[in-house]
């Protein structure tokens, strides 16, 4: 009999699946729960109402990043809202003896960049948190997703979720990327290909060369935006990249035999060579330009010497109509370049790229450099962790020295549901991952995503550019 | 977990065009600077529906005419972007019951699906047909049918779509599935057993 290969899906969720439920859904094992304050507060209030208690207490981490100010660091916050929610969040872990990574203890940051690096994040696990860039998990060969306050209540409770299995599709990037093109362009394009919807039932596997060169950041870099792609879930096959990274991080197992043992299982979840795929997409590398947003949604990407789309040019109308509002929002001309569009402010951060290799990165060139007059530009490391790398190797001062407000950790002006925010029409460069209407603090903030680069590209030109011409980049890929 | 079956939605109808509505639209993050979702009603679509000063916008959830809808018709890719349950809990807080659309964020869907707000598909054309009579009389009283998949309004009956283990869940009242994932324990923790990363509890 001739078996079908399986991919890396199929085996982790094999080695979750607690037993088939009425409804015909899986009961799925969560092997790590990742908390913060902004969607916890709810499910332990749920908790509380049913009497029920936390069923695998350590198998689930808490931080705080969303409404963190990331520029006060003492508690009580000015904002009491902020100041209730975090307090309530240390409540609860307090009462279930669950670990919290607070803002005493150097390692608080945003969830999806503290995981990984304090190895929590781990081949062939299932990872869930409240929040939908869970996904950026799956760079380690992680199934991960995002999930809703009563599912929280639900992993919480029985340390797994009723779910149904989705499709996998498999993306393949092959051959050499250009030199300032990076993994932010990589998955802007992809969106923009395949769509915003396009990966609705679907869970994206990443591979092709381009992947396999990549270092651990920049696949997390592409997994993290999986959700603006319409994928719940997005992975990367573990390879010896992966390993290496895990090797000697906190809450891996020592080295030696039991680093070795893990190492071995993590890899045998890769998919199998024969694996069978729902469906295959092949890009190649050499036709990514570094890419901006114009619009109002993440699959609205030109790339920097294209212009901006011409509602005139579609033949549907339902087409032209969200192209003519995204527009008016924005407030852009159609067909005119995207570059050269005036810049308020320059976003460097959030869980797609605020780790340590975009700082680095962007130091390198940044150098030397100015923030245009006029221009805001905040620099928000993901963690702690970064926050001090950066520090001791003179990177926060080269931002600092070029213009930047280097801050705290945290996701800031992603959301801005701290202090940090847009005001009235203020146009954004933004590393983060997200351009929706009045996602950065104001309701008529407007948000052009492009690679760390390019933002810092556009904090120095005061304009959207092409940090190629800015900075005359050379490299393609930062060293981690 | 006994909760009451959904096997209808029957109310009038209120019309949200436009794709990819995304949750940061239907729920500002700064509302979520709460501990409880009590009051996201009067948040929902929030910077849709007023001005940054306060004024109401033209915007069919301020419209009179279509106060006390229980029905939203929407668009393709409803609900996308952030996970945040407060999305679909400001909806069923500001009154709205279940959702006509062509297409859902997932997320969104199983959000709304586990607090009971059924999330229901029709296609393209038949959206146009519905919306067309929900603004032509904003009376008009809709029957969602989650028995025979049909939404029926005057003469007209459309069909409409929901996978079956959501449909299920809703008509039996077992939409809220904790009560049955408590359930196993020993099945859960023979699970884990197999699992070296997991502690042994
Ligand atoms: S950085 Fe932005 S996208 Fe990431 S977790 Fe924070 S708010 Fe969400």
């Amino acid at each position: 009999m001739i078996t079908m290969g399986k991919t890396l899906y199929d085996k982790v969720w094999e080695a979750h699946t607690v037993r088939t439920l009425s409804n015909g859904q899986t009961q799925l094992l969560i092997g790590t729960h990742l908390i913060h304050e902004v969607t916890s507060p709810q499910a332990f209030g749920m908790l509380r109402d049913l009497n029920l208690g936390v069923r695998y207490p350590d198998r689930t981490f808490a931080t705080v990043d969303h409404i963190v100010p990331t520029d006060q660091f003492e508690e009580p916050f000015a904002d009491p809202l902020a100041d209730e929610m975090i307090r309530e969040l240390k409540k609860n872990v307090e009462k279930f003896g669950i670990k919290y990574f607070d803002l005493k203890s150097g390692k608080q940051g945003i969830v999806h960049v503290v995981g990984p690096e304090q190895g929590i994040t781990q081949p062939g696990t299932t990872i869930v948190c409240g929040d939908s860039h869970t996904a950026t998990h799956g760079a380690f060969g992680a199934i991960a997703f995002g999930i809703g306050t009563t599912q929280v209540r639900d992993v919480l409770a029985t340390q797994t979720l009723a779910m149904a299995k989705t499709k996998v599709r498999r993306i393949n990037v092959e051959g050499e990327l250009g030199p300032g093109v990076y993994a932010k362009d990589v998955i802007l394009h992809i969106i923009k290909l395949l769509g915003a919807k396009g990966g609705i039932g679907y869970t994206y596997e990443y591979g092709g060369s381009v992947f396999d060169k990549f270092s651990m950041e920049e696949r997390m870099t592409v997994c993290n935006m999986s959700i603006e792609g319409g994928a719940r879930c997005g992975y990367v096959n573990p390879d010896g990249k992966t390993v290496a990274y895990l090797k000697g991080r906190p809450y891996v197992p020592a080295e030696g035999d039991a680093f070795d043992e893990a190492a071995a299982r993590w890899l045998s979840f890769a998919s199998d060579a024969d694996a069978e795929y729902d469906d295959v997409v092949d890009i190649r590398a050499e036709d990514i330009e570094p890419s901006v947003t114009w619009g109002t949604s993440p699959d609205h990407g030109v790339f920097i010497n294209e212009t901006i789309p011409d509602p005139a040019d579609l033949d549907s109308e339902d087409e032209r109509k969200v192209i003519t509002d995204a527009l008016t929002y924005m407030k852009l001309d159609a067909g005119a370049p995207i570059k050269g569009t005036k810049v308020d402010v320059a976003f460097l951060g959030s869980c797609t790229n605020g780790r340590l290799s975009d700082f680095r990165e962007v130091a390198k060139y940044l150098a030397g450099h100015k923030v245009a007059d006029g221009v805001k530009a905040i620099a928000v490391p993901g963690s702690q962790v970064v926050a001090t790398i950066c520090e001791n190797e003179g990177i926060a001062e080269v931002f600092r020295q070029a213009g930047f407000e280097w801050r705290g950790a945290g996701c800031s002006m992603c959301l801005a549901m701290n202090p940090d925010k847009l005001i009235g029409d203020q146009l954004c460069a933004s590393s983060s991952n997200r351009n929706f209407k009045g996602r950065q603090g104001s309701p008529i903030g407007r948000t052009v995503l492009m690679s760390p680069v390019m933002v810092a590209a556009a904090a120095v030109a005061g304009e959207v550019a092409d940090a190629r011409e800015v900075f005359a980049v050379g490299s393609t890929s930062a060293a981690v | 977990m006994a909760l009451a079956p959904i096997p209808s939605v029957i109310g009038t109808g209120l019309s949200i065009p436009g794709a990819d509505i995304d949750t940061d639209e239907i729920i500002p993050a700064r509302f979520l600077k709460c501990v409880t979702f009590d009051g996201l009603g009067e948040a929902a679509f929030y910077d849709s529906r007023y001005e940054e000063d306060g004024s109401p916008k033209d915007h069919p959830m301020n419209d009179e005419r279509f106060a006390g809808a229980s029905i939203l018709v929407a668009g393709i890719n409803f609900g996308c972007g952030s996970s945040r349950e407060h999305a679909p809990q400001a909806l069923y807080r500001f009154g709205l019951r279940t959702v006509i659309a062509e297409s859902y964020a997932e997320i969104f869907f199983s959000n709304s699906t586990n607090l009971g707000m059924p999330c229901v598909t029709a296609s393209g054309e038949n959206l146009k047909t519905l919306r067309a009579a929900v603004n032509a009389n904003p009376d008009l009283v809709i029957t969602l049918d989650l028995e025979t998949l049909e939404a029926r309004f005057g003469e007209q009956v459309i069909p409409v779509a929901i996978p079956e283990s959501a449909r299920g869940a809703l008509v039996q009242g077992r939409y809220d599935q904790l009560a049955e994932l408590l359930e196993d324990e020993d099945g859960v923790h023979a699970t884990a057993a197999t699992l070296p990363y997991f502690a042994k509890a």
